[in-house]
């Protein structure tokens, strides 16, 4: 009946397999032939691959290929409290850190939050016109009840972008130095950027629950480090070497060397990272408004989920304006570095 | 003669993956070409003695690949070499460890760039002041000291300007002032004019005499120009494909080339500017007649231009006023052809 039966005849197999045959129609096709009373004819054009599946329509003994994802999903399953339970307790400051972020961002009055991230803006661009610019949006953003949208977003892309240059610069300095944990780490980092967003975020949605910041927090983390440890290293590993040859002989320890003459050098690429880390955030910040993080994203959601064009419009157009501001401002940051040293 | 400043004694340097095993066919007689084709090691430098006296300019000179850059990296031991040994002031620095060595790179030696290696982020006083900042010293030291330095190479005013704001010779002049803040007694100078301009490259030529005039600092200096090396050298070593062809007084090896590529080498250059008249002058005989006066550090262009191109005769040469010999005009012409070594 199968298509490869006759390999488990042949080998005189079919005792071994005949014992759990189930004789339910699989398919379409079997579920009409038995209707109509025949058997469906084999042509060599439907000859099948012999896959899982097809073999265990001759064999029951062989195992379907759904029976591999049901082990990965138990395995998981059963690896989920002990995983958990190392997690759980390293990354809960990231919890704290979201919440306080959001909980300052709401508590603080509006005439507060907007002058700060003015003067902060003004702080790194040394800019006038570009503060100017960017007040006008933020007071656009408020002026149509998107405010406290706006900074929720921010206030994650802040916390999320800080800790991906605190982790991701560290990382890219020690593969700067290594070949070996370079050529460890560059498949991680490759992975991490071409994984679908929504892949990683199914197996942080089994070990944590969904109220909790840090599933997001985690989430955004893991998409936005990439370019902030890859800039970081190839930024180092750029750094002229008759620099570096020249504060050998003048005799700087390997300390020296890092902080006086690797890190400066570095500095455009790893601004450049930088930049990359907070587009990125913000672009995961919308998906992950999927597992309940706040900000622009819901209304995006929200558009979509009931059809409401002109919301989802609106906080789209939001995103973008906050994804110019952020991304000008870092640029006028770097071109500043770049200035001093070319 | 004094103990010398630095003395490198049969130093071998292999690159490749293997270069231990690659001596032991050295010794055994193998060249560089061979070397290479058999089993992909480069010889970078075979049998090296040279040694540098305190207060002298020793130019090594070579084309590119005679592996003279990879030599005076040897001092300071930028690189390692495989075999042979370097002293400085009598000790063996290969047997200094991670401390003593960035001891040595601190206080003993300074080192100039070809192309100038300063660093972009830091201005031009912060540049001039690596050294003591290196060794962890006090601003309110080492800033007038910098400062002395910028001025002495002619930078003064140019503190608070940034490496990029500045000209080629103007850096290399931050390149001089690094290196002598420092206050290291040995200089080494890897091609440090090579980058520059004819014109600039003369007048940091000049400025590198000067300084030295007062400093009396033991100077390695780099060059593949040999005009350069004849102007500046005390002592030249002339490196061919890893090894010294000769080496001496400059003055010595123009007039006593040794073998045909000095020969070939020399060729080229303006001898009436760089012999001297104490390198072809006579003992003095009281019993000629003197057609006039010359010193002994004159180059023969300038006796040529005093005695207004005559071709006989003899001059009396004086040094600091006192008579020290003599020269007969037909010696100086001859020394002007340069002289085929016997058998060619």
């Amino acid at each position: 009946m199968a298509s490869y039966d006759f390999l488990f005849n042949s080998t005189g197999l079919e005792g071994w397999c005949d014992t759990e045959q189930s004789s339910a129609p699989t398919s379409m096709a079997d579920l009409m032939a038995a209707a109509q009373g025949t058997e469906v004819e084999i042509t060599a054009w439907d000859f099948p691959f012999p896959s899982l599946d097809a073999l265990n329509e001759s064999c029951g003994k062989i195992p379907e290929t759904r029976d591999l994802t049901k082990g990965l999903e138990d395995g998981f399953l059963a690896m989920k409290d002990s995983l958990r339970f190392v997690l759980d307790p390293i990354t809960e400051p990231l919890s704290w850190m979201l919440d306080g972020a959001l909980y300052l961002a709401e508590v603080t009055p509006w005439w507060i939050v907007i002058p700060l991230l003015l003067l902060i803006t003004r702080m790194i661009s040394k800019s006038w016109s570009l503060t100017i610019g960017v007040g006008a949006s933020i007071v656009g953003l408020a002026f149509i009840d998107h405010y406290s949208y706006a900074i929720q977003t921010l206030s994650i892309i802040f916390v999320c972008a800080a800790i991906c240059v605190l982790l991701g610069v560290p990382i890219g300095i020690a593969m700067s130095r290594s070949d070996r944990l370079q050529r460890a780490i560059i498949p991680v980092l490759d992975m991490l950027q071409t994984l679908p967003t929504f892949v990683y975020l199914i197996p942080l949605i089994f070990l944590f629950s969904v109220t909790e910041s840090k599933l997001y927090g985690i989430a955004i983390i893991l998409y936005a480090i990439v370019p902030v440890v890859r800039l970081t290293d190839l930024g180092i590993r750029m750094v002229d070497k008759d620099v570096l040859e020249a504060a050998q002989a003048f005799g700087m320890t390997p300390r020296q060397k890092l902080y006086q003459v690797q890190i400066p050098l570095a500095l455009p690429n790893i601004m450049a990272g930088i930049n990359q880390t907070i587009m990125m955030s913000l672009a995961m910040v919308v998906i992950a408004s999927l597992v309940s993080a706040p900000g622009l994203g819901v209304l995006v959601l929200r558009g979509i989920r009931s059809l409401e064009l002109g919301v989802g419009l609106v906080a789209g157009l939001g995103i973008v304006i906050l994804a110019i501001i952020l991304d000008r401002v870092t640029k006028a940051a770097l071109a500043r570095v770049n200035a001093s040293q070319h | 003669m004094t103990e010398p400043m630095i003395s490198i004694r049969n130093l071998y340097k292999v690159f490749g993956s293997d270069p231990k095993a690659a001596m032991k066919e050295v010794h055994a007689g193998m060249g560089k070409e061979e070397l290479r084709e058999h089993n992909g090691h480069v010889l970078g430098l075979k049998n090296i003695n040279v040694d540098l006296q305190e207060g002298e300019i020793t130019v090594i000179m070579g084309l590119s690949g005679s592996g003279k850059s990879t030599l005076v990296r040897h001092f300071n031991r930028l690189i390692d070499p495989t075999e042979g040994q370097v002293l400085v002031k009598g000790e063996d620095v290969l047997a200094y460890d991670e401390l003593q060595l960035r001891e040595m790179r601190r206080k003993t030696m300074s080192m100039v760039f070809q192309h100038f290696a300063l660093l972009p982020h830091r201005t031009v006083l912060q540049n001039t002041a690596l050294a003591p900042v290196v060794r962890g010293e006090d601003k309110s030291e080492y800033e007038p000291e910098a400062k002395k330095w910028l001025e002495r190479v002619g930078l003064a005013g140019y503190e608070d300007s940034y490496p990029h704001q500045l000209s080629g010779g103007m850096k290399q002049r931050v390149g001089i002032a690094r290196a002598l803040t420092s206050n290291a007694p040995i200089m080494l100078m890897d091609e440090a004019f090579s980058a520059l301009d004819p014109l600039i490259r003369t007048d940091m030529q000049d400025l590198l005499l000067e300084l030295q005039v007062e400093l009396n600092k033991t100077i390695v200096f780099i060059s593949h120009d040999l005009d350069e090396a004849l102007k500046l050298a005390d002592h030249l070593v002339i490196l061919k494909d890893g090894e010294v062809v000769q080496q001496g007084e400059p003055q010595h090896i123009l007039l006593n080339p040794e073998d045909d590529y000095i020969v070939d080498f020399i060729s080229d250059i303006n001898r009436a500017r760089v012999l001297r008249v104490r390198s072809i002058m006579e003992p003095l005989n009281e019993k000629i007649e003197h057609s006039g006066e010359i010193q002994r550090e004159d180059t023969l262009e300038q006796v040529i231009a005093q005695t207004g191109g005559e071709s006989s005769g003899t001059y009396l040469v004086k040094h600091e006023g006192e008579p020290v010999g003599e020269l007969q005009m037909s010696t100086l012409v001859r020394s002007l052809v340069p002289q085929k070594r016997s058998g060619h």
